[in-house]
């Protein structure tokens, strides 16, 4: 989707080998593509997590194979599994401890809403803790799926304001 | 005649309340509290059964009576035979039995378990806290009398709680898993029923 | 002149030499770098060393018993899967044993045969999982990402099969969810032969790496009478030396036609454990060739469970007597009479053992899950302390559970 605001250059060669553009496109640029994932591996859908990381569907080719279990050094969370309410403070320290600009992928059934398991241990839905940006679909949802759901997170952190996220506390 | 007969034959000689038990598959016995310990340590010690597979609690119902059951499966790792202890918790109001880990150690999680699910205490125990809820949790889920959606409880971290504005709630049933009741073989009442029949969407829940 | 300097805590200065430390108690999980999954190890450490250690699990608890008790015995199949959720064909063909056996059901051999099949590629699958990620752990990403190429073609396998990579919900009471399809078994047997040299390679980048047995042998190592006492299954029990399998000793779904060996350790260490669950992937290649050579022909589920196992659907949309079969069990669930069952499969992680306690109709009144990694992750206590901390992560790793089986 190109638009004014993500347009890298708008004439390459105007000014010889120097590229004049705007900060948000560049900075957006960057930050879509090297989206590191701080996967919160919960279930069964950390297993698909680990094949979208391996050689078959290789999530390296979209600049996120950068798993980190460190909050601090990640851009992306992506909650992958059944979130329990005895788990859930777990997770939300760690998306409180995460640095800014964060985004949460809220991946498979369970993290979406509770998934199937409709019980009194289950946190319905992560997004009630937590302020989602793409969920995907799917028990567990196949490795194709989680890429379409990069790709989207990709293309939403492209048509944002760059220096809008620092504004929020 | 196999390991596990002559086994319960032996008990039932030593103990006057050993008493066979209905069982589809394995041979099973009804063990009387008081006498629970002597029969699992001679399974043990005396015929060999040296591994405990496995320890369950059962709740028969909110106006049975015994209303909770304790079942413990023995397996002998040399005849390779299982079999079932049953032991019934003498006082329904707060069931207890005593604890198996002087016999074999692996009972200590099990008996946790059970505890953190039905609430049955186990005398003796070195340990007995909740393992697979959180600690401070106050209900005991796997009763027949706590509905499956769970009861609104707070959530342990107060911390998590101020932020995100979100306890432990219901789990949304509409109405109750849509299911036929176990036991029940009369067509009419073997039909899949909401299990919460006070309301539906032409009829509004009472008291809301 | 070298000036003197004066350090106050040194310990150069103690009059006897030693000074007093304290213990730190650290939290280790429950989000770790582990592939293991939501587990937290609540350690007391001296230094390095661990003092004591105490496993709280329960993070994953999503009620699954509680679950089984509203829901009929075929609708509960898809919650089997998640159990041991890296061989999700195994936990369904145990379930639909120990249903069966309730019932007194006998499936026909054919429908044996594909469970047989089907649980040996579930087995692989999971031990190649638990050598990738013990792999990790230790350091080896290459490891993992062989074995990871090797799961993937037995999810193509798998796909073909049921539908979905893995939480396949292929078992039913009574039978199948399907047949085979064409050609299928021997698209199984290629990848039988072409993965075990694959294997051998995968193992030899680990059997006699330095590096690899130096951080695991004479690590964690369980006695004989420790590991029967705490209730280990599978490797975990096999590898410290008592031979129980219960494919052999218990036979169940025509296991005893075939022949294979069962590897037993010695020295009950992680080496050990690592060792055993190599030599079973090469043992269950043997059992898959065997029963794709007998294949029987028939059908894939019991013809004459009336009311238990659903026709097949071009009866059910041309004739009534099937219609009403269909929508009797589909509605009430499949009629089982009233009793108790305990049943105990060998599962990738040890003895997945279901009792069920049935009043009759469709719905149980209990279902107990014995889980293996449960009784496998009580040791914990005991094996870690006097280990480093870094003999914890390789201790874990050799362990090879799975969170959703141990919390259900």
């Amino acid at each position: 989707m190109v638009s004014a605001n993500n347009e890298l250059t708008y004439d390459s060669k105007i000014e010889g080998d120097v590229i004049v553009t705007r900060a948000d496109a560049v900075i957006n640029w960057i930050r879509s593509n090297s989206m590191w994932p701080m996967p919160m591996g919960l279930a069964c859908c950390a297993i698909e997590l680990m094949a979208v990381a391996a050689s078959r569907f290789d999530i390296a080719r979209f600049g996120a194979e950068v798993m980190r279990f460190s909050p601090k050094q990640s851009d992306c969370m992506i909650v992958s599994g059944t979130v329990t309410y005895k788990m859930s403070s777990a997770v939300r320290r760690i998306y409180d401890q995460m640095a800014e600009p964060k985004w949460v992928i809220a991946m498979g059934a369970c993290a979406s809403t509770g998934g199937m398991y409709r019980s009194y241990a289950v946190l319905q839905g992560v997004d009630r803790i937590l302020p989602v940006d793409v969920y995907v679909s799917g028990c567990p949802p196949r490795p194709e799926a989680l890429l379409d759901a990069l790709v989207k997170l990709q293309e939403k952190v492209k048509r944002e304001r760059s220096f809008s996220k620092l504004n929020t506390a | 005649m196999p390991k596990a007969l002559d086994a319960i034959a032996a008990l039932k000689g030593r103990w006057a309340g050993v008493s066979d038990r209905a069982s589809l598959d394995q041979p099973a016995i009804n063990v009387p509290a008081p006498d629970l310990l002597a029969v699992l340590g001679s399974l043990k010690a005396d015929h060999g059964f040296d591994m405990l597979s496995d320890i369950s609690g059962v709740d028969w119902g909110v106006g049975a009576s015994p209303r909770f059951t304790v079942v413990y499966h023995v397996l002998s790792t040399t005849g390779h035979e299982y079999v079932r202890v049953a032991s019934d918790c003498p006082v329904d109001a707060s069931p207890e039995v005593p604890s198996a880990t002087a016999i074999w150690r692996g009972a200590d999680w099990h008996e946790r378990e059970a505890f953190d699910m039905f609430g049955i205490r186990f005398a003796g125990h070195p340990d007995l806290r909740r393992i697979l809820m959180w600690d401070g949790y106050p209900h005991f889920p796997l009763r027949k009398d706590f509905p499956l959606s769970g009861v609104d409880t707070d959530l342990p971290d107060l911390e998590v709680v101020a932020e995100t504005k979100t306890n432990a709630i219901a789990a949304p049933m509409a109405g109750g898993p849509f299911v036929a009741a176990p036991g029940q073989i009369n067509m009419t009442e073997a039909e899949p029923r909401a299990k919460d029949e006070s309301w539906n969407e032409r009829r509004p829940k009472p008291g809301a | 002149m070298p000036v003197e300097h004066s350090f106050p805590d040194s310990a150069s200065r103690d009059p006897k030499g030693e000074f007093e430390t304290e213990k730190m108690s650290i939290s280790m999980g429950p989000s770790h770098p582990s592939t293991h999954g939501v587990l937290r190890l609540q350690l007391e450490l001296d230094g390095e060393i661990v003092t004591k250690a105490d496993p709280v699990v329960g993070y994953l608890h999503r009620g699954d018993e509680k679950i089984a008790e509203n829901m009929t015995y075929n609708q509960f199949v898809p919650y089997t899967d998640r159990l041991d959720y890296l061989a999700p064909l195994a936990n369904n063909m145990a379930y639909a044993i120990a249903v069966e056996k309730l019932a007194k059901l006998e499936v026909p051999p054919r429908c044996q045969a594909i469970r047989v099949i089907t649980a040996e590629m579930a087995r692989i699958s999971a031990h190649m999982m638990g050598l990738g990620a013990f792999g990790i752990d230790v350091g080896a990403w290459t490891v993992f990402l062989y074995s990871f190429t090797e799961r993937e073609k037995l999810y193509k396998l798998f796909e073909e099969l049921t539908g979905a990579r893995f939480t396949t919900s292929y078992a039913r009471i009574g039978g199948v969810a399907r047949d085979l399809p064409e050609g299928w078994a021997g698209r199984v047997d290629a990848f039988c032969d072409q993965f075990l040299p694959l294997l051998e390679e995968i193992l030899s980048l680990l059997t006699r790496n330095k590096i690899f047995t130096d951080r695991t042998q004479g690590i964690g190592v369980i006695s004989k009478e420790d590991a029967v006492a705490y209730g280990l299954t599978g490797p975990n029990l096999r590898a410290s030396g008592v031979p129980l399998d219960l494919r052999k000793d218990k036979p169940y779904s025509g296991y005893e036609q075939y022949d294979f060996d069962v590897a037993v350790g010695s020295k009950g260490d992680a080496y050990d454990r690592y060792l055993v669950r190599g030599e079973e992937m090469r043992q269950s290649v043997r059992i898959i060739k065997q029963a794709i050579a007998k294949l029987p022909g028939g059908k894939w589920y019991a013809e004459d469970a009336r009311r238990i196992f659903a026709p097949p659907k071009e009866k059910v949309l041309t004739s009534m007597e099937e219609l009403i079969q269909n929508f009797m069990i589909v509605t009430e669930g499949p009629q089982m009479p009233a009793g108790e069952v305990y049943f105990e499969a060998e599962n990738p992680k040890g003895a997945l053992g279901f009792y069920i306690v049935s009043k009759g109709g469709g719905v149980p009144w209990r279902l107990k899950i014995r889980a293996p990694s449960f009784c496998n992750l009580s040791i914990l206590p005991k094996v870690c302390v006097g280990a480093m901390v870094s003999d914890v992560v390789s201790i874990l790793g050799s362990f090879d559970f799975v969170m959703g089986e141990c919390d259900r």
